[in-house]
């Protein structure tokens, strides 16, 4: 009797694991109507770079709401499809598929070069294109091994050897230094690709780098490696890496006593930076970004301020505005395209030319990168001053 | 040897933010063996409630730790009387869970309610001074955690072994029944306990966030991690075992940056970390006791 | 006489079902009636599955809390990828590397580690786990934190359902075996087991290893579906996940173990389109189930354990 209640049982689990894989098998793909452009907004909201993936998408819906606003793209308003992979590239595949399901045109996000990576076999596989804004690793976009381009990946920021390239470049030039000491964030590719693209730069144009250190994301002390990095002297310090980690540590490096010019990228672009480091502390310090918030281009001060309008008087940091240019940029292919069937989007993304988005007049080449131009600011006194505007 | 020494006054300085979690977390530990890991989240909420009390009623550095650890105590008291009461006489490892599952809804709880972007504490919270002996720098910030860790460690170790409150709470873990028995109320002394350690977590939340000038929602997941692995290194439970384990962490991972590679940092600090507790099972405090059969 | 008829009956009864569950799944797979969405979770749950049973023998029936089973995932998962990506070798070659890299990690981690006691243990083996995962970072033969990219997907159902089999196959045996009852002895009282005569930190050692190699297996597979592997997704939160599911299906019971890793899997799934709440749901999913069934859902019981038993080749 008891065996035989026991196998019931067995045979409920076995039920129970059966259903759980087909529940549902018919609810995939619910109706989509013709009056809307499903988008969608596939980012970190949880996980370790939930705040990347936030202000992101803060970005996207600024730009969506205020296209939607001005009576939508080909007549349709655009509805954004909102979903969470929680900085997992493993989940940011099953959300892809997801949204793939619910009849979208097009992905935005994630963010970062991994998570684009998980769910990029998916848009392979449906044909529907994905707008990376601000996945900067080379092999997002090209299979470095084979050559071979991801027909459907896009984006709209730098790649990781062009900034690191600008940097370099700069250091040796510009600032005349010989003997530069690298503080990567060790724990991102972003961090590690920039520091080697500076690396090789640095050194062809006969520099030294007299040390190699690392920190890893959330870290709040710096005090030990920079004794160390004082102690070897460099006249440069490269800081590829965030704002959150970048800007104390710029503090602690200034009331160490460090006067060397430090260099950072796009990923230092926030009001956080004087906030938290203080003006003082930043003076002789550059980074190379695409556009300065504090640009009086009409274009940058209208995002500027409705941005801020919106998020209760949030400054927008490169993530926003990386984020309302993935959008932007996919509504002129979507135009150009004159339809919302994916494949004839990604054919208009692969040639639009001389976009003008926020972060620059972009042409998209034909490895699916956006070709813009570099800016290098020096932060004085608090303000941005734009030092170097080059073209690649 | 001049850096050598300033490395060591860095190492201490950060050792002193391990021992300030890590005193919260061997002492909730010490008294219902639970490992609390939600424990760097109340450590998270009591640095915003210390940032909102400074930006938004304008309460100096002392008036916010005060706020912030009233609010953290009653947030933990309620955490114990929701969360871990109905455990108490299950297995430790479902507490482990709920405390896991707590630490989630703080941090998400918060993200939720106020973004997951940092905030900055203003400079003016407490202004920089630096000091410079014999060509070692050392800022007021530094001594004033430093002092800190080492007062409540004392504080925390006197409520422990000389009050009435500390006798219950020791009677209660050694063994709960007898407790009950001496006519110590169980359901009190916890409820103090965790009114204690986390108004510890939350004295601790102000200072890193005043420390660093930042606070974010997930600010208590690495900081957390680090203090539990002091208060085991140092001896789990035992009050001078965290503030020694904390130190010890400290001190090692500032060595390992400052004379290895930082990019190696964790690696080699945990990888001693295994070392020492291989050596003394115990931690560096620990009474090897025995197993009693 | 009677007796052994009904068993082979049953036996016979329950190769169907297994044989049963594969064919349609198979079949809703090839017929296009699965669609990607459904697949990818699929693979997620087995996976769950694998790494929840996995983790199972050593914190459930061993009774040895580890903190660091998301390291030997990441060992399993380097090593396939260098045996198939980076080598050339055909898949079976990478899964059985998986297995052994893993279990030599398990091997040299746990000889020396499994000697320290409950929250000793419990922090040896993050920090292993966290070790791991540091180096991997830091070597560029890896590429570091941005891992590995482009890894063929190799994983499929045929490979997915007999690794979840081999698994829960393995695991319900050993714990049913002679090996099994000095195992379960050391987790209800250590010195007791200790004075019968069982070498106790070998019983444990044997346990941790074979886990251990069945979360490498799961690496592989995870590998060889996701297309990417980085060493920041097998961090010590990973192993949280990995032992709420251990926890939540029940300390020591296998069927608990599967079916929360199902469960979970599923939870995550749905909760995808509440991105401002999801994670606050989970939590409490998490605290409510804990409170109301602190034993988890199935305490340290198997649905069916004689039939399960009897199926997978155990003793009664």
């Amino acid at each position: 009797m008891k065996r035989r209640s026991g196998r019931k049982l067995a045979m409920l689990v076995m039920m129970t694991f059966v259903l759980s894989i087909l529940a549902g098998c018919g609810g995939g793909g619910s109706e989509t109507q013709d009056e809307q452009i499903n988008v969608g907004i596939n980012v970190e909201l949880s996980g370790g770079v939930a705040s990347y993936g936030t202000n992101s998408k803060d970005g996207m819906m600024l730009a969506i709401e205020q296209i939607n606003a001005a009576g939508g793209v080909l007549g349709k308003q655009l509805n954004p499809i909102i979903k969470d992979c929680k900085s997992l590239p493993d989940e940011a595949m099953s959300v892809s598929a997801n949204l793939v399901g619910e009849g979208i045109v097009a992905q935005l996000g994630p963010l970062t070069s991994g998570n684009v990576q998980g769910s990029t076999s998916v848009m392979m596989d449906n044909g529907i294109p994905l707008v990376a804004p601000a996945a900067t690793a080379v092999n997002v976009t090209v299979d470095e091994k084979t050559g071979d381009i991801m027909d459907y990946i896009f984006r709209v920021c730098f790649i990781d050897p062009f900034q690191g390239t600008l940097m370099a470049e700069f250091a040796s030039t510009n600032l005349e230094a010989k003997n530069a000491a690298i503080y990567m964030d060790a724990s991102s590719d972003y961090g590690k690709g920039l520091a080697k693209y500076f690396k090789e730069t640095f050194e062809a144009n006969g520099g030294t780098i007299v040390t190699e250190e690392g920190f890893v994301k959330g870290d709040r002390d710096f005090k030990a490696t920079l004794t160390k990095i004082k102690g070897h002297n460099p006249d440069f310090i490269y800081i590829p890496g965030y704002y959150e980690e970048a800007a104390p540590l710029i503090k602690q490096a200034r009331e160490m006593g460090i006067t060397a010019p430090i260099g950072g990228t796009d990923g230092w672009d926030s009001s956080d930076m004087v906030a938290v480091a203080t003006a003082e502390n930043l003076n002789n310090t550059y980074f190379t970004n695409h556009y300065s918030s504090q640009d009086t281009d009409p274009q940058i001060v209208a995002f500027v301020e409705a941005y801020k309008a919106k998020y209760n008087g949030k400054d927008p940091d490169s993530f926003a505005a990386l984020g309302y240019d993935a959008v932007q940029l996919l509504v002129q292919a979507i135009n150009d395209a004159n339809s919302t069937e994916p494949e004839a989007i990604t054919a208009a993304l692969a040639t639009i030319k001389d976009f003008q988005g926020i972060t620059g007049k972009m042409t998209i080449d034909e490895q699916h990168n956006p070709v813009k131009a570099g800016v290098i600011i020096e932060f004085k006194d608090g303000g941005q001053v734009m030092k170097a505007r080059i073209q690649p | 040897m001049l850096e050598f020494s300033q490395q060591l006054i860095n190492g201490l300085s950060l050792g002193a933010i391990y021992a300030l979690i890590a005193l919260g977390y061997t002492m909730v530990y010490g008294i219902i063996l639970l490992i609390n890991f939600a424990h760097g989240d109340i450590m998270m909420v009591g640095a915003f409630v210390g940032f909102y009390s400074i930006t938004l009623l304008g309460s100096n550095i002392v008036a916010a730790m005060i706020f912030a650890m009233i609010a953290c105590a009653i947030l933990g008291v309620v955490i114990e009387k929701i969360a871990y009461r109905p455990l108490r006489n299950s297995t430790r490892i479902a507490a482990l869970i709920t405390a896991i599952g707590m630490s989630l809804f703080l941090e998400y709880a918060t993200i939720f309610l106020l973004g997951p972007q940092q905030k900055v504490f203003p400079q003016s919270a407490f202004p920089l001074q630096q000091y410079e002996i014999m060509g070692l720098l050392i800022t007021n910030k530094d001594i004033f955690i430093i002092v800190s860790a080492v007062v409540l460690m004392i504080i925390l170790q006197f409520i422990i072994k000389q009050t009435k409150t500390g006798k219950a709470m020791r009677a209660v873990s050694v063994d709960r029944e007898a407790a009950v028995l001496m006519g110590i109320s169980v359901d009190k002394t916890i409820s103090i306990t965790f009114a204690i350690g986390s108004a510890l977590a939350a004295a601790a939340g102000v200072m890193i966030g005043v420390y660093y000038n930042t606070v974010n929602p997930l600010m208590g997941i690495i900081p957390g991690l680090k203090a539990f692995v002091a208060a085991v290194l140092g001896g789990i439970g035992l009050i001078p075992g965290a503030m020694v384990g904390g130190f010890v962490l400290g001190i090692l991972e500032t060595f390992v940056s400052g004379y290895g590679s930082s990019l190696y940092r964790d690696a080699v600090a945990f990888g001693v970390l295994i070392l020492i507790l291989l050596i003394k099972p115990t931690g560096l405090l620990g009474k090897n006791t025995g197993e009693k059969v | 006489m009677q007796e052994k008829k009904r068993n082979w009956l049953s036996f016979g009864g329950e190769v169907l079902i297994l044989a049963a569950i594969f064919t349609i799944v198979q079949y809703a797979i090839t017929a296009g009636l699965l669609n990607q969405y459904y697949q990818i979770n699929l693979a997620s749950m087995v996976i769950n599955i694998i790494l929840a049973v996995s983790l199972n023998l050593i914190n459930g029936f061993t009774g040895q809390l580890s903190l660091g089973h998301a390291g030997f995932m990441a060992v399993g998962a380097y090593a396939s990828v260098i045996m198939t990506n980076m080598l050339g070798y055909p898949f079976i070659a990478g899964l059985l590397m998986a297995c052994l890299a893993a279990a030599l990690a398990g091997f040299i981690i746990g000889v020396p580690t499994l000697r320290l006691k409950g929250d000793y243990l419990a922090i040896a083996t993050l920090a292993f786990g966290e070790v791991i995962r540091v180096v991997l970072q830091n070597i560029d033969a890896v590429n570091g934190p941005a891992g590995i990219v482009g890894i063929s997907r190799l994983t499929t159902w045929p490979w997915l359902f007999g690794a979840m089999l081999l698994t829960i196959l393995v695991v319900v045996n050993l714990v049913n075996s002679s090996y099994g009852r000095a195992i379960i002895s050391v987790r209800e009282d250590e010195i007791a087991s200790e004075l019968m005569g069982i070498n106790t930190t070998s019983y444990k050692v044997l346990a941790f290893v074979f886990g251990a190699m069945f979360a490498g297996l799961a690496g592989a597979l995870y590998a060889h579906y996701f297309y990417i592997i980085k060493p920041e997704t097998f961090n010590f939160l990973k192993s949280f996940d990995i032992l709420v599911m251990v926890v939540l299906g029940g300390l020591g019971s296998t069927t608990g173990a599967v079916i929360a890793a199902m469960f979970i899997t599923v939870l995550t799934a749905v909760l995808q389109s509440f991105p401002a709440i999801r994670m606050i749901l989970y939590a409490l999913t998490l605290i409510i189930v804990m409170i109301y069934r602190p034993q988890g859902l199935m305490g340290n019981r198997e649905l069916s354990r004689q039939t399960f038993g009897r199926i997978w080749g155990g003793r009664k």
